[in-house]
């Protein structure tokens, strides 16, 4: 079969941007857009890949100034050790400063109460709005994807949030060519999505050309985990395994990162990035179908989330 | 399955398209099949909808639960907003502006179509061009959406008749051309067998044109620049200030049209002030020539003022400025547009202070006709307005550069986005605009 390359000269003048390069330029227009109309924005960083792939953007988006934004991570308590690791060792390599909102001290405090699930992913929503309030955060970068959830392709690129963080799909401002509406009243913020148009395929094909690093939890690695809900997870003093689970050592690797309690790890042996993307590009199932539990809660489970002010 | 190998996840180009048509004429089916057949419904997404769709009561999976994302949506099993879809093939990516077919939600069809490269319009064989059919071409014409393509959709229900088809796509495209749409690309389909969806038909074999996949992925997404005006809204001025980088000062922005070389000439608006390229980084690699819509950061060789909200042109090739503006728009906020109503108007990167001076006309999308002086503008409503900006603002013709000719207004008070707006001349003027080059010529 004729490769893409050549089919491409055919159709396409020498002027014509490849995908990765349009959705590069798109999302540094977008981050230069918050930087010139907003006082106060932070960039949400989990240490997962979509917010590694929105930083090493942002980091472009000023060269060779620095990245004019602050970064926000809302630790569940739960994180993976690797990815803690990573946070805080990429924080140091580009003198950033880092915010944190932590679910444990709510939970400490006895503001928020622990699930009888033991997942904490419902429980970021509050530490995350009262950070955004308190420290009056106009602007909140977040890595989410349209191609995630059907929820989530109703997102705008800038998003409005009102003074509860609340998101209201028929509220929404209609987008119009690349002239976003940044303007919001004293407590509202805008949730800014500059990966809006990219899909799962397109971050690692991307980190792949970019040579970005990623905590090596997302590559296939040998890990005891043990099966809850038809995922595997990793056992650890958050609450796995029960009695009537067990703990096994077996190759996997991470799609997604999040709290420990709700994110799966899938079987591969994709220990290099090249398998991954070949790995994903012939997967039958979406990241976090494959690999969230918590999105399988009810049909409008990530609607609801968001509605109250989740990413 | 079919192995992919990486030859065939190279980097591709990206098109982005919308689709218009009511859901009778089959849209939902139609985008369902686009991204079935090119393996984008994956099997837990399928899952959800047989899920769904079983809870309901419904013995077969309900395909349109896979684009209707809201609990509003699927209460009420319509689409109340854009969505966006993405899916590929090993030649393209695609971005997908899914939209509501329904009049009631010409804002939304105008969103899609604004960032759109190409639109599909859809037509029920059956039924032939009708008012919906023109209302969709009437807004692609608007937009000025490069690519326009008829799907004529359910040709099993007319025994694949060559006759069908032939006389719908001679009525559309001279409709349409008649409009100024600049390239329709006629094909028969049947999107629920899938006939020239994906693959090619058995039942047509009198049809020799592409598929509607085969067509987008070979449209050319590109134009030739060497007729497009550059140009460059600045959106953020990059000054390190540090010891490796003392003196850099550079003017960052995705160019809107165009392209821009070291060496050459440029003015800004809309002081006027005039330098020389010195340089241009591609994020962060110096680069000797940058082109539509990367973004970059220029250089200049003088030391002048400039900020965000100005743009950089070719001195060669400069826009004129104004202050008074003529326009073809979409209102798409709920509360309407009046005459004296004061606003902001964004474009590019600036925004101004504006006053809506005059609304000389409301379009009726059914049959193009004219409403003079209604007095205001409402929801989905298109008109022409004159609009007097605080500061001169370098807009160019929405027909010259959908970027550098296009605007948005904003409420000052909530921040609601008010109107679309597209520059200079369309169709639907009343009285063609009178160029203010042309009555410099004529002595009073």
């Amino acid at each position: 079969m004729t490769t893409a390359a050549t089919v491409s000269e055919e159709t396409d003048s020498p002027y014509a941007l490849s995908h990765l390069d349009a959705l590069e330029s798109e999302a540094v227009h977008i981050f230069r857009e918050v930087a010139g109309e907003f006082e106060r924005p932070v960039i949400l960083f989990s240490g997962g890949k979509d917010s590694i792939v929105m930083l090493h953007l942002a980091l472009k988006a000023f060269r060779p100034a620095s990245v004019p934004f602050s970064l926000l991570h809302v630790d569940t308590g739960h994180n993976f050790p690797e990815v803690l690791d990573y946070r805080d060792r990429t924080v140091e390599k580009h003198g950033l400063r880092l915010h944190v909102a932590s679910v444990q001290d709510y939970i400490d405090r006895g503001v928020l109460k622990e699930r009888p699930d033991g997942t904490r992913n419902p429980l970021q929503t509050l530490p995350l709005t009262e950070k955004i309030q308190a420290e009056k955060f106009d602007a909140v970068f977040g890595g989410g994807r349209r191609d995630e959830e059907k929820a989530r392709a109703k997102e705008r690129v800038f998003s409005l949030r009102d003074e509860f963080s609340q998101w209201d799909p028929r509220r929404q401002r209609p987008e119009l060519w690349n002239l976003y509406n940044g303007r919001h009243a004293p407590g509202e913020h805008v949730r800014v999505f500059p990966l809006s148009n990219w899909t799962e395929l397109d971050v690692w094909q991307y980190i792949a050309r970019e040579g970005i690093e990623l905590p090596q939890i997302y590559y296939a690695h040998e890990r005891e985990v043990f099966r809850r809900s038809g995922m595997w997870l990793t056992a650890g003093e958050w609450g796995g395994p029960k009695d009537d689970e067990s703990v096994e050592k077996r190759l996997v690797r991470y799609r997604t990162v999040g709290d420990m309690s709700c994110t799966g790890a899938v079987d591969s042996e994709a220990d290099t990035i090249e398998k991954v993307i070949v790995e994903i590009a012939a997967s039958r199932l979406t990241e976090r179908g494959a690999t969230r539990a918590d999105d399988k809660m009810s049909e409008a489970a990530m609607e609801d989330r968001k509605r109250e002010g989740y990413f | 399955m079919s192995t992919i190998t990486t030859e065939e996840l190279a980097e591709t180009t990206l098109l982005r398209f919308a689709t218009a048509g009511s859901v009778d004429d089959g849209k939902s089916t139609l985008v369902g099949r686009l991204l079935h057949d090119s393996k984008s419904v994956l099997t837990d997404q399928l899952e959800a909808v047989e899920r769904a769709s079983a809870s309901r009561g419904q013995e077969a999976p309900d395909l349109a639960l896979l684009t209707d994302g809201l609990r509003a949506e699927r209460e009420q099993g319509i689409t109340i907003d854009v969505a966006y879809r993405y899916f590929a093939t090993p030649l393209r990516r695609f971005i997908l502006a899914d939209t509501p077919g329904h009049v009631q939600y010409t804002r939304n069809m105008v969103t899609g179509a604004s960032t759109a490269e190409l639109t599909v319009i859809l037509v029920d064989a059956r039924n032939g061009v009708v008012e919906q059919t023109r209302r969709h071409a009437a807004l692609a014409a608007l937009l000025r959406v490069p690519h326009v393509v008829l799907a004529v959709n359910k040709m099993d229900l007319v025994a694949y008749e060559e006759k069908v088809f032939a006389a719908i796509a001679e009525e559309f495209t001279a409709y349409a051309t008649e409009l100024g749409v600049p390239e329709v690309t006629a094909i028969p389909i049947s999107a629920l067998v899938g006939d020239n969806v994906v693959e090619p038909s058995a039942n047509m074999d009198w049809y020799g044109g592409p598929t509607v996949l085969e067509h987008l992925e070979t449209v050319p997404v590109s134009h030739d620049l060497s007729h497009c005006h550059a140009r460059l809204p600045v959106q953020y001025v990059i000054r390190p200030q540090n010891s490796d980088h003392p003196d850099y000062r550079g003017y960052a922005g995705q160019i809107a049209a165009g392209s821009f070389h070291v060496g050459e000439q440029v003015t800004v608006l809309p002081s006027g002030r005039t330098s020389k390229v010195a340089g241009i980084d591609l994020l962060g690699e110096p680069v000797d020539v940058a082109w539509t819509t990367q973004s970059v950061t220029l250089l200049l060789e003088d030391d002048i003022d400039i900020s965000r909200g100005d743009l950089i042109v070719p001195t060669k090739d400069a826009p004129a400025t104004t202050q008074d503006i003529e326009a073809t728009v979409c209102h798409v906020a709920d509360a309407p547009l009046t005459v004296g109503h004061r606003v902001l108007l964004k474009h590019g990167t600036r925004t101004v202070k504006a006053i809506v001076k005059d609304i000389p006309s409301r379009l009726t999308l059914d049959d193009l006709s004219l409403h003079p002086h209604p007095g205001q503008l409402v929801a989905n409503d298109i008109g022409r307005v004159k609009i007097r900006t605080a500061e001169p603002l370098p807009v160019d013709s929405y027909s010259d550069s959908r970027r550098t000719g296009s605007f948005i207004l904003i409420d000052p008070n909530d921040g609601q986005t008010l109107t679309a707006g597209m520059v200079g001349e369309s169709f639907a003027a009343p009285e063609p605009v009178r160029d203010e080059a042309e009555d410099d010529g004529w002595d009073f």
